[in-house]
């Protein structure tokens, strides 16, 4: 019974209609990010019956993300939830037909070489740069669309990459932005991310229904609060020598297999992880570190957490750590070592 | 000197002559960024030499990392 209703009222919108919903139930979606704008995306394409869905995230749910962050709520905060793992249970609530593959890991280029083939579209909902361009290359490796999205206080940005069609990433961007404009420093209104997800999710579904031709096309941005929008055709800035899109170089996909530090920006925190080849046992590290009376020492299946005046550990499954109360990769890779090995 | 940003009234109170010099009036620098000058997208490398004059139409985009 169920099952006739449930698509109705978007099978009765014509360029959608029985044939666009069949193949939106036979559709991967990869959502890289489950922030704000992948919480976001996520539950519209699960609630429009996508068949299956990979969630990509290297985080827990705080306090500060309840704002805006739609699919978590104060229990996951208390339990220190990996966002992938809530935002799965959430998102089977609202469909449990839809195949969701919950992965909890700072994404990579591992991460993504070993999935992009069988995915049919990816949405970028990550809150960086670094990433971005990975997902930029990887995507014109493997011929898949991606959308941008990105947004910042009540300003949004999104464009739909289509390779061999559309400019990249690269081709757009000159440089990395670095003025410190992030979500932790100007803060974010919700209705901007729900801005940015209604381009995003809109384009995602004309891409699985195959109605390429309606695609924006544009490069779109709004000042909600200044009540402005912007629509750039920005076809003519495809760069005929561009590495990623044009000469299939990837610049973006070089990577060396070592200990790598970033620092999260405006989060005063480090996150180190370890090269790829090296074996984390969760199970008995956990042990371990119950042993030595640590101060508020929690554990999850996912994580463990605690403290070292003045600092706040976070140790994933898979080794990789989050060190809160410092920007300084040395001090932090010195703590890593100690607990971490 | 009165131009248009996105829709919005700018008046320049010194002169302004490239688009390059716009945007550091504009504090937009440090940002990257798309330009639309007249209904036409620049390319970065014109940013240097686009001249600009009264009345003159911009839309500019710029790229943002939140999420
Ligand atoms: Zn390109």
């Amino acid at each position: 019974m169920l099952s006739d209703n449930r698509y109705h009222r978007q099978m009765l919108f014509e360029p959608i209609g029985e044939a666009g919903q069949r193949s939106i139930q036979e559709s991967h979606v990869l959502i890289i990010g489950v922030g704000a704008l992948g919480s976001s995306s996520s539950e519209m394409l699960v609630r429009a019956g996508v068949g299956k869905i990979t969630l990509m995230d290297r985080d827990y749910v705080e306090e500060s993300n309840l704002q805006r962050q739609q699919l978590f709520s104060e229990e996951d905060v208390k339990n220190q939830t990996p966002k992938v793992i809530a935002a799965k249970n959430r998102l089977q609530a609202i469909n449990s037909h839809t195949i969701i593959e919950a992965k909890v890991i700072d994404v990579g280029v591992e991460e993504l070489d070993s999935i992009a083939e069988e995915v049919d579209v990816i949405i970028d909902a990550t809150d960086n740069f670094d990433t971005r361009l990975i997902i930029n290359d990887i995507c014109q490796k493997y011929r898949k669309p991606w959308v941008y999205g990105a947004c910042v206080a009540s300003y949004g940005v999104t464009f739909t990459v289509l390779p061999d069609e559309t400019p990249c990433l690269q081709c757009l961007m000159d440089h990395i932005p670095n003025d410190g404009a992030t979500c932790d420093t100007v803060g974010i209104i919700s209705p901007a991310v729900q801005m940015v997800v209604a381009h995003q999710v809109t384009e995602v579904i004309k891409l699985l229904t195959d109605n390429q031709d309606a695609l924006s096309g544009k490069l779109i941005a709004f000042d909600l609060w200044k009540n402005q929008q912007m629509e750039l055709k920005v076809a003519t800035l495809k760069d005929e020598n561009c590495p990623s899109c044009s000469q299939a170089k990837y610049p973006n996909l070089e990577y060396q297999a070592q200990v790598k530090t970033a620092v999260l920006c405006g989060r005063n925190t480090v996150q180190i992880r370890a090269g790829t080849q090296k074996n984390f046992h969760f199970i008995q590290f956990k042990e371990h570190l119950k042993d030595l009376n640590l101060t508020n020492f929690f554990s999850n299946p996912y994580l463990v957490s605690f403290e070292i005046d003045p600092f706040r550990i976070v140790v994933f499954k898979d080794g990789r750590t989050l060190i809160h109360g410092t920007k300084n990769p040395q001090e932090a890779k010195k703590l890593y070592y100690r607990f971490v090995g | 000197m009165k131009i248009r940003v996105n829709g919005e009234g700018v008046q320049l109170k010194q002169p302004i002559q490239t688009v390059e010099e716009l945007l550091h009036h504009l504090n937009l620098e440090k940002k990257s960024l798309i330009i639309e000058h007249n209904h036409i997208i620049l390319k970065k490398d014109q940013h240097r030499e686009s001249q600009v004059s009264d009345g003159d139409q911009f839309e500019i985009v710029h790229f943002v990392g939140g999420g």
